[in-house]
């Protein structure tokens, strides 16, 4: 019973880490991560000014998509 | 798994039949080269495969006079994809990519956190997959079913294994060794300014041609359709929600929202429904094709000018729920109903040459027909520029390139499946044009009845019950592949999920997810059209190189404006059709697609023999050599058929004369519909005049680069200066005991110290 409560528990995790990498529910943290990484003590973008980014970095420059 | 090197920085370290690469002597391995011999337990489990494989390959080939279920297509599909992946992938890993996990990829090399950013190899498959696969896959099926099963499983299923996957894979290599530089790009640095040249008007242009076709779909799916447009209408708003609620409410909470999103999208389906029903919803929302284009046509220009974050990258969001979604949906639907095909192996129409729903014979219009899903041209230009950039290891080249065009395959075996279970006569009922079926229900069953099609002939009175059951006043003539993929999607999900009440709903369902894929590929398209355009314009030079700066409203505007008037033209030309619309655009469409394949195989070919691999040169040779067999025969007959059915330059002679004498001619009812005929066909046989010379030019630009490289003449390769690695990530799926064992290597590192060391 409680070993297949934590198989449940693992997979869900697994899961909603996959849809939240997909869709890009924790690109910012990634974001955080990155810039403390390559550029440490330098000013980072609150989560609102990164999606504006984001968003603006794809007018620029957007992706195709296919048929 | 990676190929050995020499390289000075580089610590190399062998267990038994592993050697693990390292970059840094204070870091584990970043790279693990794997010789070890394939276990008795594997070649057991592969060798179980391909009997299975073949066992249901020879049911449906070869089983006459019976019905076949519909699960050994998915049997027959995915055990040669298995195969194809283990081994043929894995031959052209081996001999022609030789990925080096110790070198960086550009999204290491230039990681920014927004467009260069190494990602997980599952989630960027996922990626890859959602921005290749759209609403081709679905509708070319579809259509091809004319011919019969057997002729389009064949093409779907080996033409993806030797073809499709191959180029995607390969475009996928070349890119990430050129820091993920684009087909037009690596074009001009490996053909030359000329071939280079060809190369990216050839992609523009079809790139038009493409938009406009898949907005005649979407046109013929809704027309005449208060339910389909009121749903449809109403994922605009909603994008538009959920665009504020992310730049403005909660930024980041994508998955919130495009929950919030599919909600309101199902609620708007059902919705659908009721409007259709009321007075004022028939009128506001039965518009005709001519409306509704000029809707599309001003929907994709408003899409391409407004700020991303407004429209296009919420519907975005959406469309990539519902892509993932629906087709899970639909695989495990056809597994649970396991339905019976309806239509022949091999149909007359196959040799004859004269089928209603597009004209020409097996050969080459079958595999015109059936681009997306065996071989698409168009991924060449996701495989090179967007996925290099988030691709963490070159190894991983393999499961998303190849991997991710097996998939696109499969969805398109599915969308087959579900064309060939449907009663045949119903089929033509829909799919063949308006000048033949005729307006009623009944004039539709008396010429079905009159083709010649096996099974019990079918009354005005089944028809009408078939169209009430979905919901709709009228199935005659709902030409595009789309409203046809629905109705066998509503036939499978009902017996699943809901029972015949929901049949309407699920058909409802299938045209709006339909519909949505296609309006994001119309959206996203035209701005990138767009963009290649104010691109190449602004290479002219003098007042053009204004068109550099992308944030000039009024250049972008005018780019907008001018590729929204290319492929809205031809949209509306196909739409007012005297000959059809779609019969007759459609091969167009497939020809684009697959010459843009051409000009992708013709750059690869080139690079593999500039890297001296001659020998294996012939991986791709091969779908490039069958590529422009089909493609140029195809144009050939477009353009020279002395066929009235099949040559666009014969009808347009017939009816020139007519139109002198002032006669009708061919399903022309109107003097008006004479002059449509002239015009419509002279556009369309120049198009293809057009598409095969580019695609000419390439191709001989490719053969001279290639026979001087072969001579040791040549320029030397494009390929960037490789930088070593500072990351691990296992190559396939699921992770070997060595990745394994390393990784834990890597997770047991204390987090900053890599950090300084990395930058």
């Amino acid at each position: 019973m409680g070993r297949a409560a934590e198989v449940t528990r693992r997979v869900v995790d697994k899961l909603s880490w996959y849809a939240a990498s997909l869709m890009g529910d924790n690109h910012y943290r990634r974001y955080v991560e990155h810039r403390s990484r390559a550029h440490p003590g330098e000013p980072v973008l609150s989560e609102r000014e990164y999606w504006r980014m984001r968003h603006a970095a794809a007018d620029a420059d957007p992706g195709a998509r296919c048929c | 798994m990676a190929t050995p090197t020499a390289a000075s920085d580089r610590f190399e370290e062998t267990k038994g039949d592993v050697t693990y690469i390292r970059t840094d002597k204070d870091l584990p391995p970043v790279a693990i080269i794997d010789r070890s011999p394939i276990t008795t337990r594997h070649k057991i489990v592969f060798g179980v495969i391909a009997v299975l494989g073949a066992i249901a390959w020879a049911i449906i080939a070869f089983f006459r006079g019976e019905t076949v279920n519909a699960v050994w297509f998915v049997i027959a599909a995915i055990c040669t994809y298995v195969i194809g992946f283990r081994f043929y992938a894995r031959l052209i890993e081996m001999k022609i990519v030789k990925p080096r996990d110790d070198n960086a990829t550009p999204a290491e090399l230039f990681e920014n956190a927004t467009d260069y950013m190494p990602t997980d190899r599952r989630v960027l498959y996922g990626h890859h997959f959602a921005a290749i696969a759209g609403a081709g896959p679905l509708v070319g099926p579809v259509l091809a079913m004319q011919m019969g099963y057997l002729p389009g499983t064949i093409w779907i299923i080996i033409g993806a294994v030797l073809a499709g996957c191959v180029q995607d894979y390969l475009v996928l290599s070349i890119s990430t060794r050129r820091r993920g530089r684009s087909l037009g790009q690596m074009a001009r640095d490996e053909l030359g300014a000329i071939g280079g040249a060809a190369a990216i008007i050839g992609v523009l242009v079809i790139m038009v041609i493409l938009l406009a076709v898949l907005a005649l779909v979407v046109v013929g799916a809704l027309a005449k359709s208060p339910w389909g447009v009121f749903s449809i209408a109403m994922t605009i708003p909603i994008a538009v929600f959920m665009g504020i609620y992310l730049r403005f409410l909660r930024p980041g909470r994508v998955s919130e929202v495009s929950l919030i999103g599919v909600g309101l999208l199902l609620l708007a389906v059902v919705a659908g429904g009721w409007v259709a029903e009321t007075d004022w919803g028939k009128d506001w929302f039965t518009l005709s094709g001519v409306t509704l284009s000029w809707c599309i046509i001003i929907y994709g220009f408003a899409a391409s000018v407004l700020p991303v974050w407004f429209l296009l990258a919420p519907r975005d969001y959406l469309s990539t729920f519902m892509k993932v979604g629906t087709i899970a949906l639909l695989a495990v639907g056809i597994l649970l109903a396991r339905p019976l095909m309806e239509a022949p192996a091999i149909s007359q129409f196959a040799s004859r040459g004269d089928g209603p729903v597009f004209a020409g014979s097996l050969f080459p219009f079958l595999f015109i027909t059936i681009a997306c899903g065996a071989l698409s041209g168009f991924h060449s230009l996701i495989s090179s520029g967007t996925t290099p950039k988030l691709l963490e290891k070159e190894s991983q080249m393999r499961l998303i390139g190849y991997g991710g065009m097996l998939t696109e395959s499969f969805v398109a075996i599915m969308a087959l499946i579900t064309a060939a279970i449907l009663n045949q006569h119903l089929y033509f009922v829909m799919n063949a044009p308006a000048g033949q079926t005729g307006p009623t229900a009944a004039t539709a069953a008396e010429y079905v009845n009159g083709l010649g099609l096996s099974g019990p002939p079918i009354t005005a009175a089944e028809i009408d019950a078939a169209a009430e059951s979905v919901g709709e006043q009228s199935i005659v003539s709902r030409t595009g592949g789309a409203p046809t993929l629905a109705f066998g999607m509503s036939e499978v999900l009902h017996q699943v999920f809901g029972g015949t009440a929901l049949k309407a709903f699920w058909y409802h369902f299938a045209i709006m997810f339909e519909a949505l894929f296609i309006l994001t590929t119309v959206d996203a398209g035209t701005r990138v059209a767009r963009f290649m355009l104010s691109d190449g314009l602004s290479n002219l030079g003098g007042p053009l190189r204004r068109l550099k700066d992308p944030s000039w409203r009024l250049g972008a505007w005018v780019c907008s404006l001018i590729v929204v008037a290319a492929w809205g033209s031809i949209l509306l030309m196909g739409i007012t059709d005297p000959l059809g619309g779609i019969n007759t655009l459609f091969p167009l469409f497939g020809i684009a697609n697959q010459l843009l394949a051409a000009i992708a195989l013709t750059v690869v070919t080139v690079v593999v023999i500039k890297r001296g691999l001659l020998k294996w040169a012939w991986i791709p040779a091969l779908p490039l050599a069958w590529d422009l067999i089909v493609t140029l025969t195809a144009s050939w007959q477009k353009i020279f058929s002395a066929d009235p059915k099949v040559g666009y330059w014969k009808q347009h002679s017939i009816c020139q004369a007519a139109q002198e004498a002032g006669q009708l001619c061919l399903t022309a009812k109107t003097p008006a519909d004479v002059d449509k005929i002239v015009r419509n066909t002279f556009i369309q046989g120049s198009l293809s005049i057009i598409f095969a010379s580019l695609v000419i030019i390439v191709f001989v630009a490719g053969l001279v680069v290639a026979i001087r490289a072969i001579r040791g003449t040549g320029r030397p390769l494009a390929e960037d200066e490789p930088v070593p690695s500072r990351l691990f990530a296992p190559s396939g799926l699921f992770p070997t005991s060595a990745e394994k064992e390393v990784q834990k290597q890597w997770d047991a590192l204390p987090k900053s110290p890599v950090a300084s060391s990395t930058s």
